[in-house]
């Protein structure tokens, strides 16, 4: 009975056979599975979700100028710069691991860049990819203290954080900033270069259009296999609202300036990045050592290789994330990825999912909690408060944050789901 | 020592011999952890080894998942003389081990926790195939899984080891190495494992189980090896009565499972503690 792997019609499909497991396979069904989800503490995105609909309806109801689309667009300008930088913590948390000098690591490649760019003379691509590889080398260090060594990843980051500032001043010198050339590419692409409309267009329907075939490539497979299978139905809505989202979104931002080319390349690393987290062994093997060191090392996983690949990339993206903000601000400073860079990278990351306990997260969840943090500092800004008042309303976000991802924790554990 | 009845149990169901140990000895130092120990096991065969604390089953076991090397002493698999330098030989050659800890991803599904370290095509993961292949490892063990896509953190402890199981099968083995695998299990769930022992044994794989609980033991075993103080002490039946098992384990004949047994009277039917 066992062995019948030919799929006849009268036998249930080979994933459907246990009458054991509640299946979701209506609409009601699929949003009781959704209620039950979260209530086992599952949250996904649903806090990002909350979050934003409080924040968007609090400001806009304090200064109409927040949801205006001239607004928006700025947002999605900064959001990209530290965006990036929490898109390398995602890969940092996902092993289990945390490095708290992303900001300092930024703000040594916006001096070195600005130095080697400005002062130096050399071509600003050259400038650029020296940057890049010195905080890839950064990365490296930390994975060398860490799997060589045994230093916890928390120290050495930490005593990073101070060492990279110190050298970013040293950098900078006496002057304390260097200004970027306005005019220049880097600047320009930092402050002004948005899609146009037709591009930006084409790019939300393309993404509605690779959501639906490969959902539908993916179902094709597995009804050939004999697995149940998303319907035709089911995935040609899924690709429909998605098209429809992100259309009336591009729609929106196209009324003012349009889709920043900088948020385009946030956004594509974040596609790149969810695709080798999701769908590659690198990224099973992320997951695997995130969850269960001992268990990844016995399934013959290169535990040291994983650890040193996401240290590497989590600086690499902080350089990165560092130079897009010199381009952002037109300056190299001295100021550049102190204050809140380091934490708004973070929260951004817990914020739209990323466990700070390793073994779960989405590279999405940095595109979503970016997006949270900006718009809160976007809005205290619109409302004329202090620094003072920022950071401590960053800090309780972020203290919300952390609050709801152990509780969801607790909650998975006891609902078998950790 | 009185009852140490030398059961040889060449018994006919079995088949070729798989593994052949003669004379093993592997000392830590000054410690001889194990001392001249013999062993077969045979296709088709559950083994059950026994022993106190310290009785040098877990360093056997180690030493047959190539974790460590013996000091002396050959080991024969598949008729053919080997050295079991490191664990990806020992896996390579057909000897998966099943460790008490499992070692399971919780937050991976049942199908990663499968195919960890040995997923198909690196840079496109083909879940497809891989989630067919783990249904099938699954329902020829007659697994009682009820989702491979859950999250094996939902799974109870019977089916953590019906998964750990079937990722030893993925490697098409010849010999499976069972540490503790009821232990910390429920009496239902302790059966399920006790099924799935004997289908991975109708799958003609050479089985050897080490075990704390003698109800367990015998009700799976075909042969039960018995060491003590790192030597081979007794070889039994399944029908083995509680009382030889316990003075072969302990190496002592006066013990509270003896004393109750001649309580008792000298009945002639094996009844057993419980």
């Amino acid at each position: 009975m066992t062995d019948d792997t030919q799929p006849v019609s009268t036998t249930p499909l080979l994933d459907r056979r246990d009458e054991r497991v509640a299946h979701a396979d209506t609409i009601s069904g699929m949003i009781g599975a959704f209620v039950d989800r979260v209530r086992s503490g599952d949250l996904g995105s649903l806090p990002v979700v909350v979050g934003l609909l409080v924040i968007c309806t609090a400001f806009q109801s304090l200064n109409p100028v927040f949801l205006a689309p001239d607004n928006l667009v700025n947002l999605l300008f900064d959001c990209s710069t530290v965006g990036v930088i929490s898109l390398g913590i995602v890969c940092i948390l996902m092993v289990g691991e945390i490095d708290l000098s992303v900001g300092s690591v930024s703000g040594f490649s916006s001096a070195l860049v600005g130095v080697l760019w400005v002062n130096q003379d050399w071509p600003v691509a050259v400038a650029i990819v020296t940057a890049l590889v010195l905080g890839a080398s950064i990365g490296a260090l930390y994975a060398f203290l860490f799997n060589r060594l045994g230093m916890p990843s928390f120290v050495s980051t930490l005593s990073g954080l101070l060492a990279w500032l110190g050298l970013q001043l040293y950098l900078l010198g006496s002057s304390g900033s260097i200004n970027l050339p306005y005019g220049s590419p880097l600047v320009n692409f930092g402050q002004t270069l948005v899609m146009p409309p037709i591009v930006s267009y084409a790019l939300a329907a393309l993404a509605g259009v690779v959501v639906f075939a490969t959902g539908y490539r993916m179902a094709v497979r597995r009804r050939a296999a004999g697995l149940s299978a998303n319907s035709l139905g089911r995935l040609l809505l899924k690709g429909a609202l998605v098209i429809i989202v992100l259309e009336f979104i591009v729609y929106y931002l196209n009324l003012a300036r349009g889709v920043p080319w900088m948020f385009g390349l946030f956004v594509g690393l974040c596609v790149v990045m969810n695709y080798a987290l999701k769908r590659t062994k690198w990224g099973r093997s992320m997951s695997a050592v995130g969850g269960n060191r001992e268990a990844a090392r016995r399934a013959g996983i290169n535990v040291r290789r994983i650890y040193a690949s996401a240290f590497v990339l989590c600086s690499t993206l902080a350089a990165a994330g560092g130079i897009l903000a010199a381009a952002r601000l037109a300056s190299s400073s001295q100021q550049a990825g102190t204050g809140d860079v380091n934490l708004n990278a973070i929260a951004a990351a817990v914020i739209g999912g990323t466990s700070l306990f390793g073994g779960r997260g989405s590279a999405y969840s940095a595109l979503l909690g970016i997006i949270v943090i900006q718009s809160i500092a976007s809005g205290l800004t619109l409302l004329d408060l202090s620094s003072s008042l920022r950071y401590m309303i960053t800090g309780a976000v972020l203290a919300v944050a952390v609050i709801v991802d152990s509780l969801a924790r607790r909650s998975r554990v006891s609902h078998g789901r950790a | 020592m009185s009852t140490i009845s030398d059961v040889d149990h060449p018994q006919d169901g079995p088949g070729e011999l798989v593994l052949r140990l003669r004379g093993i000895s592997k000392n830590f130092g000054a410690v001889s952890a194990l001392a001249d120990v013999d062993l077969d096991v045979h296709a088709g065969e559950v083994v059950a080894l026994v022993g106190d604390n310290g009785a040098g089953k877990s360093t056997l076991v180690k030493i047959l998942a190539g974790v460590h090397q013996p000091t002396s002493g050959t080991i024969a698999f598949d008729g053919q003389h080997v050295v079991l330098s490191d664990p990806a030989t020992a896996l390579g050659l057909g000897i998966a081990t099943v460790f008490q800890d499992l070692a399971l991803c919780e937050n991976l599904d049942v199908v990663a926790n499968i195919f960890l370290g040995r997923e198909l095509d690196p840079i496109r993961l083909d879940e497809v195939s891989m989630e067919i292949r783990a249904w099938t490892l699954l329902n020829e063990l007659s697994a009682r899984i009820p989702s491979v896509r859950e999250p094996v953190a939902a799974l109870s402890g019977g089916q953590r080891q019906t998964v750990a199981i079937a990722r030893s099968l993925l490697t098409e083995p010849k010999l499976i190495l069972l540490d503790e695998p009821t232990a910390a299990l429920g009496v239902a769930q302790t059966a399920e494992v006790l099924d799935l022992i004997e289908r991975v044994r109708a799958r003609g794989l050479g089985v050897i189980v080490i075990s704390h609980n003698m109800e367990d033991v015998r009700a799976v075993a075909d042969r039960i090896v018995v060491l003590r103080l790192g030597r081979n002490n007794g070889e039994f039946g399944p029908d083995v009565s509680n009382q030889d098992l316990v003075t072969a384990i302990t190496g002592a004949d006066e013990n509270s499972v003896s004393r109750r047994a001649s309580r008792r009277g000298a009945q002639p039917s094996r009844e057993v503690l419980i």
